[in-house]
């Protein structure tokens, strides 16, 4: 089913490929808890960061790990020979000669699939600047699938869904699982056009609105983002829409009682921390998700058949 | 005699490409990689009436038979083109401008941080989404560019 050889973008997922992916992953969990394995004994796996990251980068490492694997790590770009002016794709035809494979992440859209063509080893996009961010979203569906239902789905989807990369994705991601997907934004921050007429071809249904009471009473997942604050030239504006985009537990009182709370993290104040104890939240198991979606790629991407 | 027949003489041997779109001319030259350095003697019309298109401007090469691939890359800008190939003043082969798939080192990708626009050793590639109107995806960072492609050419 999984025949990939780099994982650069979700759009060339398909649903079958994205089940399978998430199908191995529940069967990794164990591992990703702490049991052991040697799976990936004797790989090791590139970490090449030009900007910071932290949950990405250490989940990645941490995924290696759980697997008997070993990481490289390419430091800071500043310490390393990034500095001294070497193209990416010199640096890609070196550490793909150390490594079983590279995990990239990369101010420049583009990056990893410019990786992807001088790499001699799989190449995994940990986020290409404004570009993608695959394994956010898988990691997202597979919370999506622990906690709540993929199929029969309705979501919404809140915050800067002009700007933030991991919407965008997500919602393409959505649209193969015939998902409702609510977009709740304020009108500066919309999707763009040409993603939301993307998602109507696929027959997903859109439904778009500033007001996220209008939703929270029918849908299954409230997918919070960000707002950042130096999208907004007037301090005052911001604070405005942020305030209207905080969520309380008393806001939740309106929402089914299976409702679940999702967030890519960090957040700063669009979830207060009284929520994170009520049933609903689940952006912290969200976050360890990351692990075993990790691990099940890495596994699919650098074999490794002994268990 | 026609207007524009008198504006530029028939030429014996070459490439006349008729058709394109008014105030093209000198972006099909850049295309085409033909510059004031080049050899060839080159006649460029600007502005000339046209049934088909109202106006229009024509390029016309003398000894040399431009090839399908050089010339299929003007559809980016002017889709209504046709190529006439001259032998001995005759016209032996006529056809239209057609879009290939993939357009490599013509057109930069317009979005500023995309890895193509750096000193990275890679070449500006295009992936044809749709022919008319022309849209264009840039095969790293999936930017699309449909207007102003002239002003993207390399």
């Amino acid at each position: 089913m999984f025949k990939k050889r780099h994982v650069l973008t979700m759009r060339e997922f398909s649903r079958d490929e994205i089940d399978s992916v998430i199908e191995l992953a529940s069967s990794l969990e164990p591992y990703a808890r702490g049991k052991k394995s040697s799976m990936l004994e004797g790989k090791i796996l590139a970490l090449l960061f030009f900007e910071p990251s932290t949950r990405t980068r250490m989940s990645f490492e941490t995924a290696m790990k759980r697997l008997g694997g070993s990481t490289i790590n390419l430091g800071s770009a500043e310490a390393s020979s990034v500095a001294k002016g070497e193209s990416l794709a010199d640096t890609i035809r070196v550490i793909g000669g150390y490594a079983d494979a590279i995990v990239i992440r990369h101010p420049k859209e583009g990056s990893a699939r410019l990786a992807s063509e001088f790499s001699p080893v799989p190449v995994l996009n940990a986020g290409d600047g404004a570009g993608h961010h695959p394994t956010q979203t898988l990691l997202d569906l597979y919370t999506i699938k622990k906690e709540s239902n993929l199929d029969d789905l309705s979501i919404a989807l809140v915050g800067d869904l002009k700007y933030g990369r991991t919407v965008h994705s997500l919602a393409y991601a959505l649209s193969l699982y015939g998902a409702d997907i609510s977009l709740v934004s304020p009108p500066a921050l919309r999707m763009p056009e040409a993603i939301k007429a993307d998602l109507s071809s696929k027959g997903t249904h859109v439904y778009e609105t500033s007001d996220l009471t209008e939703v929270i009473e029918q849908i299954d997942v409230l997918y919070m983002t960000r707002i950042q604050r130096e999208r907004f030239p007037d301090p005052l504006e911001y604070q405005k829409v942020a305030r209207s985009y905080r969520l309380t537990p008393e806001f939740l009182a309106e929402a089914k009682k299976t409702l679940i709370v999702m967030h890519p993290l960090p957040r700063v104040d669009e979830i207060t921390p009284a929520v994170d104890s009520t049933p609903n939240a689940r952006y912290f198991h969200q976050s360890f998700y990351g692990v075993p979606i990790r691990m099940a790629l890495l596994k699919l991407l650098m074999g490794g058949d002994n268990d | 005699m026609t207007e524009v027949e008198l504006k530029v003489r028939p030429i014996k041997n070459g490439t006349v490409i008729d058709h394109i779109a008014a105030g093209q001319a000198l972006n099909v030259l850049k295309i085409l990689g033909i510059f004031g350095t080049s050899d060839a003697t080159v006649s460029v019309v600007m502005n000339v009436a046209s049934g088909k298109l109202g106006k229009k401007d024509i390029v016309k090469v003398e000894d040399r038979e431009l090839k399908e691939e050089e010339v299929n890359r003007i559809a980016l800008i002017a889709p209504a083109a046709t190529i006439n190939i001259i032998r001995n003043f005759n016209v032996v082969e006529k056809r239209n401008v057609d879009l290939p798939n993939e357009i490599v080192k013509v057109v930069r990708c317009q979005n500023p941080s995309c890895i193509s626009n750096t000193s990275e050793p890679i070449s500006s590639r295009m992936t044809v989404k749709t022919k008319n109107p022309v849209l264009l995806r840039c095969v790293y960072c999936e930017q699309l560019l449909t207007e102003r492609i002239a002003d993207y050419l390399i």
